[in-house]
């Protein structure tokens, strides 16, 4: 919402200045976003007058002034049109800053003659766009005075209104709020009534008296909409950005602004018939304003005549009826609408307009025959005509004003801090509301201009507002307790598992919950696409199923600016159903490229499902899952690399997906590197029962264990797990340890076989062992493997 | 005698010259090998009488013993100095870098979260969780704003179909929540007052340009009792700028504003100052609006099942990238959600970097590598 200073001084009686203003708007809650103030910029100009106006000797269309600021004479050299000898204004003295230019104005040589100042046009100084005149002030203006002065400056100021404050979407109401405030004093509306000369020949029928509880029209004949908008009203539209159109158009804008009072204005002559409110025709077609064509339903109210809906009553006007230049004959409409039913028609047919805003909001339901009167007064002075008795459908005093109540020792209760009941009931009283004092509460009778007041809450608000909520005091809550851990276990976990992830070099990355369903559809694990209705854009168009396709697509971006090394984790949602809390936490992270560009040691090297599988069993351990002796099986998602892929799993539950990316969805994602990743379903790991913190008793074996290898040549398609679960199993008092050293194929071996080494350790528990406690172990483990895998020794 | 005293000279003379081992070997060979000169005279002694054995072979003994000695003395300095040859030939360049290590990043988000966490947790706040994909009675209804609600417009709401095998209803559609404001009626629906949780989480309007993102994330504070009041709510946010700013004093303004789920309701700034090149937390005199409060709306109470006559207290939301960026000098929002490893390297923080109220709110990871 926009006003100009001298705007609100129509409504305000005040001696404040326009600092004290704006901090006060924003004090009471209604926010200043801007001040456009262009004196700002105006402290070093003066007004001046042409003493004399010589032609420039070398050039045709330059002048040589003598200018006077009342203290000395300059001369100047001037391009404009309209000097002339005795013209008084707008002088700029050498040094001063141009707002145009943001330079400081230098003497100059202009062919060969010395200019020592210039006299301004209106874009110079900043308070304008023309150029193509200096200023030309009256004749009388005193001169050597400062520009602020002498210039007709209207700063404007821009308030951001919240949705409760409707009324103050009419600078009448913010007017109303400073004086509340202490700012001055509200000026009394003058508004005459208009003299009816005829009676109103238009009749008017309200079908739904329920949408539409009051709508007024008069009839005025005789208009010249080829009159010229009066200066004042057409400076004031144009300082708050609205473009003058022709005198009724600006009328009715400038009553809307002023008042927060919509008005419509049909061309009586392109009417048929009376006028009718009523719902429109469930697909009824009807062309707005803006020139759209709209299919209206039975829920949009219309104003119709006999051809139809020519105006969606309260949201905007029809094009066939509205006023053009050359209407004569008009039917000025001030109604009321209901605001359920603006807001349904906006919102259903994403129609913005001035007048939807306010309806939707609240319109003062007491303003229709005001605003009316306004508006048929200043048509009639500015476009001339007569005008008709005014037609009333529906009353004013059908509306109730709310009455509330305030507690007086309720504010101590509330806000922590008393008001007096008379310091309370003056505040409101100000802000227009009819107050008593009945059986000790203040009863508010609220003004038909506020439409957000329902009880004692509204009025403790008010009353807020007014006192300051810088005055309230403020104090600490509360809290006796020591402080403990708040975090639910499972955010704890998540929050270990990040700080776990970063540890092994991974950088934590936050995308989107959104996913482009391009890639997602590769990644749903044929779960349904939960696609969003109205994305933002088509590539953020679903509900990720799983973050990978995101992490996938950081990984391509920061090969393209030249990162191809890449360690990318997220801990956030991933949606498999559309339902609330059909979602849940996964840490996923993706691995591309090398550990590190290459360097002297011969370090690095490329990442693999090796590197993912542990930063997967990191993230199971992070969140006190069982990592320890993990059950791994062979299947996993089709993204995945259907032979270097796995799945942990926790029973039937799957506790996380690891390996190479497909490398079908890397070409649809056009990577060309190796991409591995893991995703970790947190929800499906268990949480502890009961957090036990004392440690199980270490015991130290005072014996020392003895580690010994075996080789085995097994078909190719047995596990390396299951070969260290056989000897695991072989002796589970004695052999605390068993891990593969070497994985072999090839030469020496029989095709379809591999050979695998391992080590295992041999603890000792009541006495060293003999050679002959170790053989027997060793061929324990022999029996063992060969047995589960048919594995034989090497 | 005299040529017991010259051997020894002689031999000590040997042993002190010697420049390397084998030389000390040899001296050791030619005076105390089988045939040295001191065991030759060793030998000499049975041929004589008993008086004279016990005096020379006493005096041989002393000398015996002093050449031993001295052998080990240069045996240890040639040793040494072998050592030392040795070790020069043994150098590495140590100014060569190490190894390779890659240091991982915590994102700037998961910071906030954990100092935000740390803070209202010494407050003796909870925290609570929600949904992403809301109904719209806990994200809009049970807050005060029904179907028609001009507040809902300003919210730029997605909607996801609630049943997909019916065409789009947008009254019945769920939506992705707006704010983490439902979650205090998730919160109030479960659990009875007194109340006091933060709810952090990832919200979303359908809004991108300079300073908005599809996808934000804001932190939800709700505080319910029989007794709190609006000077609670002044005291609670103060104390929770001043600690999250790590600040002894920190100007703070509150100006009236309209939510509808609050009655009153404000918006809190902080006081800054505002250069080309910098901003400046809790000094100068510009203000930086931080986050929306307001005592809970008893429309919003008794959707939660909670008697407003009986209970009363407030509510605040702030957005957790823009704490991020005020507070860590982050200039641009879009840039949390693009993973580029160049920013996140460079505004990450290290993965030792806990937060906590008492050892430390930020500052505890070491610098980055």
């Amino acid at each position: 919402m926009k006003f100009t200073l001298s705007w609100l001084k129509e409504h305000l009686e005040t001696n404040a200045d326009l600092k004290t203003i704006s901090e006060t708007l924003t004090r009471i809650g209604l926010e200043v976003e801007e001040v456009f103030d262009p004196s700002e910029g105006l402290k070093e100009f003066v007004s001046a007058r042409i003493e004399s106006v010589e032609n420039h000797p070398d050039a045709d269309k330059l002048h040589v002034l003598c200018v006077n600021d009342g203290s000395n004479k300059y001369q100047v050299v001037c391009g404009a049109p309209n000097v002339h000898t005795g013209l008084v204004g707008i002088f700029a003295r050498e040094g001063t800053l141009i707002p145009l230019f943001n330079e400081r104005l230098k003497r100059a040589t202009i062919r060969g003659v010395e200019s020592c100042g210039m006299m301004c046009a209106v874009d110079e100084i900043g308070i304008g766009t023309a150029h193509d005149a200096i200023i030309e002030l009256p004749a009388d203006t005193p001169i050597g005075a400062p520009a602020a002065e002498v210039l007709d400056i209207d700063p404007v100021i821009e308030v951001s209104i919240t949705p409760n404050r409707a009324e103050c979407l009419g600078v009448r109401g913010i007017a109303r709020d400073l004086a509340a405030a202490g700012l001055g004093k509200l000026k009394p509306l003058n508004i005459a009534k208009p003299q009816a000369k005829f009676a109103n020949p238009v009749s008017v029928k309200v079908e739904n008296p329920v949408e539409c509880p009051v709508y007024t029209a008069r009839y005025i004949k005789g208009v010249n909409n080829h009159a010229k908008t009066p200066d004042w009203m057409k400076k004031r539209l144009e300082a708050i950005g609205l473009r003058s159109i022709s005198p009724l158009v600006d009328i009715t804008n400038y009553i809307c602004y002023d008042m927060a009072r919509p008005l419509h204005v049909f061309d009586a002559d392109k009417l048929k018939g009376g006028i009718v409110v009523k719902m429109a025709k469930d697909g009824e077609k009807f062309m707005a304003l803006n020139e759209k064509e709209y299919v209206l339903n039975d829920k949009s109210l219309g104003i119709c005549d006999d051809e139809g809906v020519q105006c969606l009553g309260g949201v905007m006007g029809g094009l066939g009826k509205g006023c053009s230049e050359d209407t004569v004959n008009v039917v000025l409409e001030a109604a009321l609408f209901k605001p359920e039913c603006i807001a349904y028609t906006g919102r259903h047919l994403q129609i913005d307009s001035d007048s939807r805003y306010r309806y939707e909001r609240w319109v003062d339901p007491k303003s229709n025959i005001l605003g009316s009167d306004y508006a048929t007064s200043l048509i009639l002075k500015i476009c001339g005509g007569e005008a008709s008795e005014l037609t009333v459908v529906g009353s004013e005093d059908e509306y109730k004003p709310q009455v509330a109540c305030l507690r007086p020792e309720r504010l101590e209760s509330f806000i922590g801090m008393p008001v007096t009941k008379e310091k309370s009931m003056e505040i409101l009283q100000n802000l227009g509301f009819e107050v008593s004092f009945e059986n000790g509460k203040i009863k508010a009778v609220t003004p038909s201009w506020r439409g957000d007041i329902e009880g004692e809450h509204d009025l403790v608000e008010e009353v807020v507002r007014m006192i300051g909520l810088d005055n309230i005091p403020a104090q600490s809550l509360p809290h006796d307790k020591l402080p403990k851990e708040i975090l639910l276990p499972e955010q704890h976990n998540a929050l270990v598992v990040k700080h776990e992830l970063a540890s092994r070099g991974m950088y934590e990355t936050v995308t989107w919950s959104f996913a482009d369903s391009e890639i997602a559809k590769f990644f749903r694990k044929g779960k349904e696409a939960i696609l969003l209705q109205n994305p933002i854009v088509k590539e953020l168009d679903e509900m990720r199923p799983s973050i990978l396709p995101n992490l996938l697509t950081a990984v391509k971006n920061n090969i393209a600016k030249g990162y191809a090394n890449v360690a990318l984790f997220e801990v956030g949602p991933e949606f498999y159903g559309r339902n609330p809390n059909e979602q849940i936490t996964a840490a996923s992270g993706v691995r591309a490229g090398n550990t590190a560009k290459k360097d002297w040691s011969h370090s690095t090297r490329e990442y693999d499902v090796f590197d993912v599988k542990a930063d997967a069993l990191a993230a199971i351990a992070a969140a006190k899952g069982p990592y320890e002796n993990p059950q791994i099986t062979l299947d996993a998602p089709s993204y995945y690399h259907p032979g270097r892929s796995g799945t942990i799993r926790l029973g039937k539950n799957v506790l996380a997906y690891f390996g190479e990316i497909h490398p079908s969805i890397l070409k649809a994602l056009d990577i060309k590197e190796r991409v591995v990743a893991f995703e970790v379903n947190l929800n499906n790991i268990p949480l502890p029962r009961k957090s036990v913190k004392a440690r199980k008793k270490l015991e130290l074996s005072a014996f020392q264990p003895v580690d010994k290898d075996l080789a085995f040549v097994v078909d190719k398609n047995i596990s390396a797990a299951s070969l260290i679960a056989a000897a695991k199993n072989a002796d589970r008092n004695h052999i605390t340890d068993v891990r593969i050293f070497d994985v072999y194929e090839g030469e020496n071996l029989p095709s379809g076989k591999k050979s695998l080494a391992i080590s295992l350790t041999f603890q000792p528990i009541e006495q060293t062992f003999t050679d002959k406690d170790i053989e027997n172990l060793m061929n324990k483990v022999i029996v063992e493997v060969g047995k589960k895998t048919g594995g034989e020794l090497r | 005698m005299e040529n017991l005293e010259q051997l020894k000279a002689e031999a000590l003379n040997e042993i002190s010259s010697a420049a390397d081992i084998k030389q000390l070997e040899e001296t050791r060979v030619a005076v105390l090998g089988k045939k040295g000169k001191l065991t030759e005279l060793m030998k000499g002694l049975g041929a004589l009488p008993t008086e004279e054995k016990i005096a020379l072979g006493k005096q041989l003994n002393i000398v015996k013993s002093e050449v031993e000695k001295a052998l080990e003395a240069q045996k240890n300095i040639l040793e040494a100095k072998a050592l030392d040859e040795k070790l020069k030939t043994e150098t590495v360049d140590v100014t060569l870098p190490v190894r390779p290590e890659q240091q991982g990043r915590i994102h700037p988000v998961s910071k906030i979260y954990e100092e935000v966490v740390a803070i209202f947790g010494q407050m003796g706040f909870d925290v609570a969780k929600g949904p992403d994909i809301e109904d719209q009675f806990h994200n809009f209804n049970a807050l005060n704003m029904p179907a028609n609600h001009p507040a809902r417009q300003m919210q730029d709401t997605f909607y996801i179909n609630n049943n997909p095998n019916q065409p789009f209803d947008m009254d019945s559609a769920y939506v992705v929540r707006t704010h983490t404001s439902g979650m205090q009626i998730r919160t109030m629906e479960n659990q009875r007052p007194p109340i006091r949780i933060i709810a952090p989480g990832r919200t979303y309007r359908s809004d991108y340009d300079a300073t908005h993102t599809p996808m934000f994330h804001q932190v939800e504070g709700l505080v319910i009792d029989k007794n709190i009041t609006m000077a609670h709510l002044k005291g609670c946010l103060y104390d929770f700028m001043k600690a999250f700013f790590e600040l002894d004093e920190l100007p703070v303004r509150y100006r009236p504003s309209y939510f509808p789920f609050t009655e009153p309701s404000a918006e809190m700034d902080i006081g800054c100052l505002k250069t080309k090149t910098e901003l400046k937390i809790g000094a100068g005199t510009d203000w930086l609006e931080v986050l929306g409060c307001g005592m809970v709306h008893p429309n919003v109470l008794r959707a939660g099942g909670i008697n407003p006559d009986e209970y009363q207290g407030f509510a605040f939301g702030m957005g957790i990238d823009r704490l991020a960026m005020l507070k860590y000098g982050i200039p641009d929002l879009r840039t949390f959600f693009e993973s580029d490893v160049r920013w996140l390297k460079h505004y990450g923080f290290t993965p030792l970097d806990f937060s906590s109220m008492t050892g430390g709110l930020s500052d505890n990871g070491g610098l980055a590598r």
